[in-house]
């Protein structure tokens, strides 16, 4: 049964005496979003199928603070950052996967200078890395010639330069992958970084995940590929303030990567 | 009386430069009043950076329109530069074209001089009709209301009229070698003065002589006023985007720095061993102020990149804010910081280099807060800027003072921080849940 799921916790393996490989970072919009929780499960079906050695913190994880710093709450972040680099350095934790940028880049950047050493790969790139191995297969043609444009998170882009993951995978899935005019370094932004996520906007004309829809519509696309959670939930608004969600499908790179195996 | 030109000439060089020495001074001072900075590591990427972004020029071309018209300003300047040397040894010395006995070399220079100076006006002229027919909508955001706008076109005047000296200096020179004037000997290629040259047609040897002294004098006193010109606009990036581009960050944008002060609380606070109450060890410094409400708070690289900054406003044009009507223009966050910094070394020279408090701070009498609560953190300004200036680094610092030290942050967001010390997410979610996802379908 596709929809049956095996997500181990870091403790239960630890009490049977086991290391996986990697540590998925859920966070906490892939913990408690309904939107972004579809992504989890996208994204640990598709760990399973490929046999990876994986698990999750589950009640043990916390946010990373990256909400908290970009608000300027820097004792707030740090006490979240230490707490959660104590749980992890605990479990001797090589390696994390995440699947929201925001966590991708405070873990990765921001936790080794308090202590946190790991190798912290994005979900786009972990994906891609099965793929090259042959873990997992893209074709399929769910996608073939689908118009897919792909929005870059800033956090993954611009703060950490991955643009290429993403994109490749798209490229395997045999769409046609269309560029915003703003795309890859000038990639305009959602809204919802630097905890905007968590507040109404200040007084302007225009809200920017519209402002971004806009650009995506351009392209003309069936599907807005996302590879954030916020962006995606941003995105999803902008569409639907459009009156396109009939049309135009927001989903994440792990959706699709998951839907073209039928998981 | 045969020296008075000479002794004039060296006059005015020295006032000239000495002025602009004292200026200088006066920048150096104003910067060193940011807090330090650990800038000193990897320096083989930062003269990298140097070499690519401020000699190369490589963010300038992302614009190729600008970036080209940029790069015959900036190629120009440089190379016209070498006709400085000549002219100003020509001026201290009593010489004429001093050069010229390089022969064809000389030709070949005066010849490529004069092709880049033509180059150079057609650029300003594209510029000033940027700015001012076309209006392009970074040149007339309000922050470029009123002396910002008058700046600009200032400088282009003065680029426009300095070429114009050149070209006329070298074509009554022309004229008089054909004329055969004497200390007039035939020098240099003339490929563009020389269609001035008909203008003079007529007129007496002694009246193209006298065009030809009052155009290189004009130069000459031109390119001085200019230098000193620099300190008082924005043009201050031809010489500061070098070490501003050294200094520029090398992290991944997406990574703040940690505050130390910070670190060495939460530590404290997580320690179960620790004693509250344990008197502070010798040596305990007073608590740091943590962020930034004014310049003096800020590190002294930022206050590098505020006197950097020529209001370009790229970094304005990709703000995700900025584009949807919002108040924050991370080019004014500069032009705020240089001002301020401006009227504190206005104060400091009032009052025998003494900073006497003024009752104003950047934050609030300069940078609203409207305009720091707007930002996304997406870096798109950061990416933007042709001189690796960093005004998000200013937000974030203002941001910081604003919550750490004056528990100012909009209600919303206070909400989410509740959330966040609380259950360990932004949503009021209990931790305990944080893994139903797995037992949903």
């Amino acid at each position: 049964m596709a929809n049956e799921m095996n997500v181990p916790t870091m403790a239960a393996l630890f009490a049977e005496g086991k290391q996986p490989e990697i540590l998925f970072w859920v966070g906490c919009a892939g913990s408690f979003d309904d939107r972004a929780k579809k992504i989890t499960k996208a994204f640990v079906k598709i760990l399973n199928r490929a046999g990876v050695s994986f698990a999750v913190l589950g009640t043990e994880e916390s946010c990373t603070g990256d909400p908290a710093k970009r608000a300027g709450n820097e004792f707030l972040f740090q006490m979240q950052a230490m707490t959660n680099i104590e749980v992890m350095n605990g479990y001797e934790v090589k390696k994390v996967v995440t699947a929201c940028p925001h966590c991708f880049n405070t873990i990765k950047n921001e936790y080794p200078g308090l202590g946190g050493n790991y190798e912290v790969l994005h979900h786009t790139q972990f994906l891609k890395q099965l793929v090259e191995e042959g873990k997992i297969t893209l074709e399929g043609g769910t996608y073939k010639g689908k118009r897919i444009t792909y929005h870059d998170p800033c956090y993954l882009g611009r703060a950490n330069d991955v643009y290429e993951a993403p994109r490749e995978l798209i490229q395997k899935l045999d769409a046609e992958l269309l560029e915003m005019k703003n795309c890859r370094k000038r990639g305009l932004c959602c809204g919802a970084g630097g905890a905007q996520m968590f507040k109404e906007p200040e007084k302007g004309d225009k809200d920017v995940n519209v402002e971004r829809t806009e650009q995506a519509m351009e392209t003309q696309p069936e599907i807005i590929a996302a590879a954030c959670p916020f962006c995606n939930t941003m995105m999803t608004d902008g569409v639907k303030n459009k009156e396109k969600e009939t049309s135009i499908a927001v989903l994440d790179i792990a959706e699709l990567v998951a839907n073209a195996q039928d998981l | 009386m045969d020296y008075l030109p000479n002794i004039i000439f060296t006059i005015a060089l020295f006032v000239g430069i000495g002025f602009f020495a004292r200026n200088v001074k006066k920048l150096i001072r104003n910067i060193r009043l940011g807090r330090d900075v650990e800038v000193g590591d990897n320096k083989p990427q930062r003269w990298k950076n140097m070499a690519k972004i401020a000699l190369g020029q490589t963010k300038m071309v992302v614009r190729p329109i600008a970036g080209l018209m940029h790069i015959i300003v900036y190629v120009g300047f440089i190379i016209i530069n070498i006709e400085v040397l000549e002219i100003i040894l020509d001026g201290i010395l009593g010489t004429h074209r001093l050069f010229a006995p390089l022969g064809s070399a000389y030709n070949f220079l005066i010849g490529s001089f004069e092709i880049l100076a033509l180059l150079v006006i057609v650029a300003v002229v594209i510029f000033w009709i940027r700015r001012n027919v076309i209006k392009l909508a970074r040149f007339i955001k309000p922050e470029m209301k009123g002396w910002p706008e008058k700046d600009g076109n200032m400088i282009l005047y003065i680029e426009l009229v300095l070429m114009l000296l050149f070209l006329t200096m070298n074509a009554a020179d022309f004229s008089l070698q054909q004329m055969g004037a004497e200390h007039y000997a035939a020098a240099g290629a003339f490929p563009v003065s020389q269609f001035i040259v008909p203008l003079f047609d007529g007129l007496s040897i002694p009246t193209i002589i006298g065009i030809e002294r009052t155009a290189w004098w004009l130069h000459i006193l031109g390119i001085l006023a200019f230098l000193n010109y620099l300190y008082y606009s924005k043009h201050l990036h031809i010489l500061l985007a070098f070490p501003n581009t050294y200094y520029g960050k090398l992290k991944p944008q997406g990574e703040f720095d940690n505050l130390e002060a910070v670190t060495n609380e939460v530590k404290l606070m997580m320690d179960p061993s620790a004693d509250p109450y344990a008197a502070p060890s010798d040596g305990a410094t007073e608590p740091e102020k943590f962020g930034a409400s004014d310049v003096m708070d800020l590190n002294w690289v930022q206050l590098l990149n505020a006197y950097t900054c020529t209001e370009c406003g790229r970094c304005t044009s990709e703000c995700p804010a900025n584009q949807t009507g919002k108040k924050l223009s991370p080019r004014k966050i500069m032009m705020d910081t240089r001002d301020r910094l401006e009227e504190v070394g206005k104060n400091m020279d009032a009052n025998k280099g003494e900073f006497v408090p003024d009752g104003k701070q950047l934050l609030d009498d300069y940078i609203s807060r409207e305009e720091l609560w707007a930002c996304t953190t997406c870096n798109a300004c950061v990416q933007a800027c042709p001189v690796s200036i960093d005004p998000l680094s200013i937000i974030m610092e203002m941001r910081r003072f604003l919550v750490m030290e004056q528990s100012a942050a909009p209600l919303e967001l206070n909400n989410m921080m509740g959330n966040l010390e609380n259950n360990g997410a932004p949503w009021p979610f209990n931790q305990m849940d944080r893994l139903n996802w797995a037992q949903e379908p």
